[in-house]
This record gives C-alpha cells, structure tokens and sequence, in this order.
C-alpha cells in the first residue's frame, strides 16, 4: 500500500467501476425481447439508467464496506472517532453530482418520451374526415394502405354514439346483445399518439380494444372482425383506441414496452409499429378483480401478407355465417371455460361477459 | 455527559429519591389500559403495532405459498386479493406509521426535547386508541368477503366488489388517519413549545427534526385521503356517483385523491427512519453526524418536494402529457435531498471507530438496502421507463426494497438500540447477529428476483401467472420462510431480555442525547431534575475541554 500513491490507487478504482458500469448497463438480462420501435427507446434510456446505478452502486456500497472494515473499532479501544461535523465543498460536491445527472436524465426521458409519440395522443385527428360509405373495408387488403377515410371516420365518433358509419360494421355490429355496447372509437386523450414521422398521417390500421373481467375483445372497425386476440401486421403503424367496460384495465405487451390503462367511461390509445414478426402475450396490468392475473391473451404479428390473409378469411367467415357456432379461436374457448365456473362471483359482469364471448365465438 | 442539574420547584421529590423512584414506575398491568404516559403509549404502539407486523406478515407468507405454483391452488384468487389488500393496508397503516411515528416518536421525542410528556396526553391516548379498533376492522372484513381492490382501492373495482368488508376497509383508514392527524398536531406544538430552554434549534436532536417534518406532511396530506374514501365510501352505500363512469363521475379524480396523500405517505414511513438512522449512526460509528443542516434541511426539502410527485404513480392512467414530463422531473429531483442523506451518513462511517452491535449492523444494512431500492426508485421516475414496469412485479421489488428493506431494518435497528432505555435490560447481541442474518439473506432473497419477473413481463396482483415464471418465484418464495423464520430468533431475545435480560445501566452505548441522561426505563414525568443542555447531540469526539468551552 505504501508505495502506491492513493490517487493511483483511486485513479485504478474508478476506471474499473466505470468499465464495470459499462458492461452492466449492456449485459443486465432485465429486458425481454424488443418487438416494437418504441422498445428500442426505451431499452436505451434503461440501459443509459442501469449503467449510473451501477457506478452509483459500486461506489457507494464499496465505500459502505471498506469504511465498516476500515474503521471497526479494535477491541479494547474506547475512544471517540475524529470529530468531522461536515465540509462544505464536499457536501456541494455530492449535491451537485446527483442533481447533474438528474437533469441529464430528465432531459433524456423527455426526448425519449417524444420520439415515442407522448406528446399528443390524440395527433391521429389530424387529417380529412370522411364519415360513412366505407363498405370496400370489406377488401382487407385495402385496410392498411390508401383508405383512411374509415379510420378517420371511425376516430370521428363521439364517445357514446353506439352507431358505427361503416355499413358493413354496422351490420355486423347491429346484433351484439343488449347491454354490450359496441366499443366506441372516440379520439384517445391519454396513452402514446403519432411519433414525429408519423405527425399527420393516419395509421395504417385502427383496432379497437375493449376490456372487460376478464377478457381483452379487438374489434377491426373497418372490416367488422372480432376476436379474443390481436393480429397485426408488421412494420404498420397500428393504432389501438382503448376502453373498458366494467372496471379499470391495462393493456400491456412486455415486449412493445407499452402499457396504457382501459379506463372506463374515457377514452385511450396507444400508437406504435410492431419490429418483429412473432407472438407476444397481451397482459392485464391492472387489478380487475379475483381472475385479474387470468386475464391474458396474445398479439399476432404477421408478415403483411399473412395478415392480409387473416383478415380476409375472418372478414369472409365473420360476415357469411354469422351465426356460425364453430369457434376457430382455442382463446375465446379456453377463456369461456376457464370463467364459466366462476360466473356465480362475477355477478353484472357475467352476463355481459357471457353474451359477448358468445358473440366472439359464433363470429370467428 | 456534562449535565448540570436544576433544582425543581417540587423539593420534596428530590429529596425523598428513593421513594420517588418506587412511585414512578408504572406496573405491567398500566401498559394494558388507558394511560397517558407518553412512554406508555410509546411502547403500547409498538407493542400493537408488531402484532400487526406478525399478522401482515403471515398474509405475505400466505401469498408466497400461493405463489410457490403458477396456478391458483393455495387460496381461492378472491382470498388471495383479500391477503393481499390487508397485507399492504396492515403493514403501512398498523405497522411502519404506528411503529415509527406513534411507537417511537411518541417514546422519544419528549425524552429527547427533556420535556416531562406530549403537550396533550389525553389527545396522544386517544389518538393511539383509534388503532385497535381499526386494525379490528380490518380483521374483520374477512368475514365479509374481504376488501379486495388493493390498498390502493381504485374505483370502480372498490365499488362493485364486496361492498361491506370495502366499508369497513375504508372507515379502518379513517380512523388511523384520524390517530395520526391528531398524532401530527400534538407532535408540531411539543416540538415547538416543550423543549427544555437550553435546548435551540441547532441542538434538536435530528430525530425530531424529521418526526417534525413528518407531521407537517401528515397534517397537509392526511385530510385529502379522509376526503377521497368518504366520497367513494358514499359511493358504495349511498347512491351518489362521485366515481362510477356510468353515471356521470369521474374515476381519475379519485387517483388524484389518493396519491395525494399517499404518496407523501411514502416519505411518512420513511422519514422517521432517516431521523432514527441519524440517531443510531453517530453513537456505533463514535464520530459526529456528517452535515447535521444538510440531513435537517433535506428532511424538509422532501416533504416539500414530495407533496408535487404524486402523479408519478398514474402515467399509465388517464394522465395528460404535460403532466407525465412534469411529475417526471419533479420525481427525480426527490433523489437528490435523499442522496445528500444518504452520502453524510456514509460520510459519518468515515473516520469512525465503528461498534458493530445489532443496532448498527440493522443501520449499515438499511443502507445497503436502501441504495438499492433508491436506485430502481430513479428509473421508475422516469415516465417511458415506468410505463413498461408499471404495476409489475418490478415495482414490488422497489417499494419492498424501501419499505421492508428501508422501514423495516430502520425499526429493528432501533429496536436493539433503545430497547436497554424502555426495558431497563440489555438483549442478547448473539441472537441478534443470528436475526440480522436471516433477515439481511432473507429479504435479499424475497425481493431481488421480482425485479427481473417484472421487466419479463409478470404483472403485481396476481394469484396465478405464466409457467415461465416459476423458477424465480420458488426462490422469492423461499426467502419469505427465511424472513418468517428470522422472527424466532427475534421474539426469543425480545421476550426473554424484556424479563431476564442483564440490567442495563442508565447510558449502555454512551450516547449524547437527552434521553440517555434519566434512569432505564425512565421514571413517570422523565426526570427527577429537568436536563440543561451544554453541548450538541452529537460531539463524539470531542475533548471535555472543547465541550466546556462551549
Ligand atoms: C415480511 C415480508 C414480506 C413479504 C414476504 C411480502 C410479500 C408481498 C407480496 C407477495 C405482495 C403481493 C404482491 C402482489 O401480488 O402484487 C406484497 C404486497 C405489498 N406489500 Fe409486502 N411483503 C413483506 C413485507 C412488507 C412490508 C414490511 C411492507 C411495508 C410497508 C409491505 C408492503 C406491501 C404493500 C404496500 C404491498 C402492495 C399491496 C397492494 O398491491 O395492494 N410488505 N408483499
Ligand atoms: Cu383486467
Ligand atoms: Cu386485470
């Protein structure tokens, strides 16, 4: 120890930390897969995070365990410590340090925000509406591509209009049971809007999702489709317009890095383009109630052209046989069974719950 | 210690000391009613409030079982968010407030200030006596359903499920809020008027500086929580609407309400614990505190800043945009009065001749713990990071780290450290080593891999989740035994020092603040000769010469 000079010594200590840091903030294993352009932002503000809490960690820590060691006290030794009350510089140092960083952060968390479209959910309202007439949303090819129209006009409802403009949508819609409103399409106030390149245009595709105990229900307005679980096509910019129907939910994919609440009686949405083609689950984050933590599904993303061909074959079996009774989707059936001993407790939601499911299942 | 001694006006009790010393004990039996003693009501919160722990404690057990499985097999889901509501509601409401505010501000502050009692005993036994019954309540609720929203109770879920044990969740709010409103106020004007004169403001002792804080923020917060739970308690049985969706109200509005209070109720718990780790620190590590403004001043700059962070806990909610960046950067700039904190007692271990006895290995462990928690608090802080982990297991991890790791070491290590003051006998250091261990392991093994279940994708709240998760869980699930288990330990030596521990003398661990200076346990009134205050609480170090200089 002698003959090495201290600030070598410190010098040494804090190139190590900092590679330490370094290699932490990368290799953590924390996150799941990235499937989505807003994770990508996300992952690189929680590593930049990660990396300062681990040199944080290292030094303070460190510090704790050589002062214990450093200065426990030999037996048999009854004096006092050195009587240091403070020391100004010092004190500013460390105050200064962790409020730089803090603004530093701060700062980040603002752009990142931005760049995931936070500032404006409801951006998607920018553009021409055109309400009603939209029965070529039939074609699903066109879902995605040059028709807006649908989905500016779908955005265009006010909150508690139950009747859709789409005629084909309307139809489709026009036997929901009573008591199982349709899920309106008002335009979302909370959640993640349009990013900067996106600012302006509408999406390519607009879904709908309500949650109720315990299921997630994804209405296509523009096709008229139902189903227990989401499909999307990659690379699109997919816009969800999020509502509940009973008590508060949370939309939740771990891998979009996304999460916004169902909130009943308002309106919510998220904006983003799914990265990776592949299927990710769709959890409640929400308490919802005693089969909360049952409340999962899952999120489809396909190539385009698989998802062209979801559309079309559910949009043709959807509106053929509408009273067809072969459920396609081993979901709907598995929620269906997995909540009907339970149907007792639910109470009002049941009912609700029951008739919808059974919807869900005659139309897919 | 240099104490001169006043005369008092009441010669005849000096005179007469030994037959002073027979009637001011109190017996064993005036600990179990109505007392107004601010030490007896000090160690009746404790008492009561570690019963509490016991009961919060069994229900986190019974929720690790549930979870050891992916499947609801333990308990019925329903019973599982019953354990889980109580749980949360048990462990703030009856164990750290009570424990940390009632139990030991109610026992130290006026020992520490050499004042005789609380400025309003009566108020002070009232306002302990409003917790039983609601712990009762709580108890009770079990039979009817069990509040099964979460402690955070959102409508309309609190509305619509089991609608009486719900009523009687929130009317158990009530009253502890109403104990510690009244709690609050006692504490401020104590504070304020009932110091010895000798004692100024730059020689309180930092543990009253934070009980103060502490009640500030009590007194500013408290009402808004009574007022969101009596209108949602309205909502339930009276017909209004103030939060149902359908009928006009508004369920954000109630979010609003509750974090308001229940935010700074994080700095409640956790405040009165900065002031006990200033307390025990300086007296293991022999060396005055580090900064003794800087830690008073932070306490109060929390509370500040603490009352404008509340909406960091609904970014996924119906949050406009402006205020996630807002609450954001308020949020974060929280960690830095909590880092200045934190560096000057780590500053204070510098130079020290360091005891390590229980009390100072809790301490030392609460920073390690705490670190870790304050760490993960700052990524939370930050809106696009939350709103992944939000509601997750992640934040489990977080506020376990603080609260179990931060509240609850905080207490223990008080607890060894004052027990020798209370009881008037020492406990058992080996044993006590042995808990620290298992708890220390324990808890590290709880709570470290729900960080990583939370980022992967596992929800909070829940009684049955994806089979992936099953490994991590086992482990978590594990600790819980090890942190049950770590009890045993701790309620032997406990027990068996309150009735046969050595004797401890009047000052075991050499310490500077007032309450060392009156016999262990302190007689009724606290004092024979009220204390003169010649020197600072903390000058370890310090030559006789230099302290009678001053
Ligand atoms: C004794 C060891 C403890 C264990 C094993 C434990 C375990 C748990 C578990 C398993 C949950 C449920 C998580 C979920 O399902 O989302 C939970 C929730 C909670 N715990 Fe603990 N806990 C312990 C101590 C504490 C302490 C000391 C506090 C102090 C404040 C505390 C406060 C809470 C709170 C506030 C909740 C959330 C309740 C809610 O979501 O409504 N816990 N704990
Ligand atoms: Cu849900
Ligand atoms: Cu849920």
């Amino acid at each position: 120890m002698k003959q090495i000079p201290a600030s070598l010594l410190t010098l040494t200590a804090g190139i190590l930390i900092t590679l330490v840091s370094l290699w932490v903030g990368q290799h953590h294993g924390l996150l799941p897969e990235q499937a989505s352009e807003a994770a990508v932002l996300v992952d690189q503000l929680f590593n930049v995070m990660v990396m300062i809490a681990t040199a944080l960690f290292l030094v303070v820590i460190g510090a704790i365990l050589l002062f214990c060691f450093r200065y426990r006290r030999a037996p048999g030794d009854e004096d006092d410590g050195i009587p240091i009350e403070g020391n100004l510089p010092l004190e500013a140092f460390w105050t200064a340090i962790p409020a730089i960083l803090i603004i530093g952060l701060g700062v980040y968390s603002v752009q990142v925000f931005q760049e995931m479209g936070g500032f404006d959910p409801g951006s998607i309202h920018v553009g021409h509406s055109m309400i009603g007439g939209a029965v070529s949303h039939a074609m699903p090819s066109h879902e995605m591509h040059a028709v807006p129209q649908g989905s500016v006009a779908m955005m265009a409802q006010a909150p508690d209009d139950g009747a859709i403009a789409t005629d084909a949508t309307a139809d489709l819609l026009a036997d929901l049971p009573e008591g199982t409103e349709p899920p309106a399409t008002p335009v979302p106030r909370y959640g993640f809007g349009a990013n900067a390149a996106e600012e302006g245009h509408t999406p390519d595709l607009v879904v709908n999702v309500t949650g109720m105990q315990y299921a997630w229900l994804f209405n296509y307005p523009n096709s008229g489709i139902m189903t227990g679980e989401l499909h999307i096509p990659v690379g699109k910019d997919i816009q969800l317009n999020i509502s509940a129907q009973d008590v508060i939910h949370s939309f939740w994919v771990p891998q979009f890095r996304l999460k916004q609440d169902a909130l009943p009686g308002q309106s919510s949405g998220l904006r983003f383009v799914a990265t990776k083609v592949g299927t990710y689950p769709v959890v409640c984050a929400e308490l919802c109630g005693s089969y909360h933590g049952g409340m999962r599904t899952q999120v489809v993303v396909h190539t385009p052209e698989e998802f062209d061909e979801w559309l079309q074959q559910n949009a043709v079996a959807q509106q053929q046989n509408p009273s067809q009774t072969v459920a396609v989707n081993p979901a709907e059936l598995s929620d269906r069974d997995y909540l009907s001993p339970y149907a007792q407790e639910m109470g009002v939601s049941d009912q609700v719950l029951s008739q919808v499911l059974a919807q869900v299942r005659s139309r897919s | 210690m240099t104490q001169a001694q006043v005369p008092l006006d009441d010669a005849a009790l000096v005179a007469d000391h030994d037959h002073a010393q027979v009637h001011k004990a109190w017996k064993w039996y005036h600990y179990f009613g109505y007392n107004i003693d601010h030490k007896v009501i000090g160690i009746q919160y404790l008492v009561t409030a570690f019963v509490f722990y016991l009961i919060g404690g069994l229900m986190a057990v019974g929720m690790r079982m549930e979870l050891a499985t992916p499947d609801p097999d333990f308990v019925d889901p329903s019973l599982y968010n019953a354990l889980l509501t109580n749980h949360g509601t048990i462990m703030i409401f009856l164990w750290i407030v009570p424990a940390a505010i009632g139990g030991f501000g109610n026992y130290l502050v006026p020992l520490m200030i050499g004042a005789r009692d609380m400025a309003f005993p009566n108020l002070n036994a009232i306002a302990f006596w409003l917790n039983p019954p609601a712990g009762l309540l709580l108890l009770g609720s079990f039979f009817f359903g069990g509040a099964q929203a979460g402690w955070t109770s959102y409508p309309p879920l609190s509305e619509i499920t089991a609608p009486v044990a719900q009523s009687m969740w929130i009317m158990a709010i009530v009253l502890v809020g109403t104990s510690s409103i009244m709690g609050a106020v006692n504490f401020i004007v104590t504070i304020i008027m009932m110091r010895v004169p000798s004692l100024t403001w730059d020689k309180l002792p930092l543990f009253c500086w934070a009980i103060l804080a502490t009640s500030a923020l009590a007194l500013v917060s408290t009402p808004v929580l009574a007022a969101g739970l009596i209108l949602l308690l309205f909502d339930i049985n009276f017909g209004t609407s103030f939060f149902k969706p359908d009928a006009g109200g508004n369920i954000i509005i109630y979010q609003h309400l509750f974090w308001f209070y229940s935010h700074p109720a994080v700095y409640l718990m956790i405040l009165p614990i900065f002031g006990i780790m200033s307390e025990i620190i300086p007296v293991y590590a022999r060396k005055p505190i580090f900064g003794y403004k800087a830690i008073a001043y932070s306490s109060l700059a929390i509370c500040l800043v603490g009352l404008f962070v509340w909406v960091h806990h609904m970014f996924t909610s119906g949050t406009p945009p402006w205020m996630r960046l807002f609450f954001t950067i308020s949020t974060l700039i929280v960690a830095v009065p909590t880092g200045v904190k934190i560096f000057s007692w780590v500053a204070t271990l510098w130079g020290g001749k360091i005891r390590f006895t229980t009390a100072m290995l809790f301490a030392v462990g609460l920073l390690g713990m705490f670190v870790l928690g304050g760490l993960s608090g700052i990524t939370l802080g930050a809106a696009p990071f939350d709103i992944h982990v939000h509601d997750t297991y992640y934040i489990v991890a977080h506020f376990h780290y603080v609260l179990f790791g931060g509240s609850v070491f905080g207490l223990y290590a008080a607890i060894y450290h004052w027990f020798p003051k209370m009881t008037g006998r020492m406990m058992n250091e080996r044993l006590g080593q042995v808990h620290f261990l298992m708890t220390f392991i324990g808890a590290n093994l709880t709570f470290l891999p729900m960080h990583s279940l939370g980022t992967h994708g596992m929800p909070r709240r829940v009684a049955m989740y994806d089979p992936q998760f099953t490994a991590l869980n086992q482990l978590c699930t594990f600790g819980a035994f090890m942190l049950a288990a770590s009890l045993i330990p701790f309620i032997i030596n406990a027990v068996w020092s309150w009735t046969r521990g050595p004797k401890a003398s009047d000052n075991p661990w050499n310490a500077l603040t007032l309450e060392w200076t009156t016999a262990s346990p302190p007689i009724i009134e606290n004092w024979e000769v009220l204390p003169v205050v010649t020197h600072g609480p903390y000058e370890y170090g310090m030559t006789e010469e230099a302290l009678a200089v001053e």
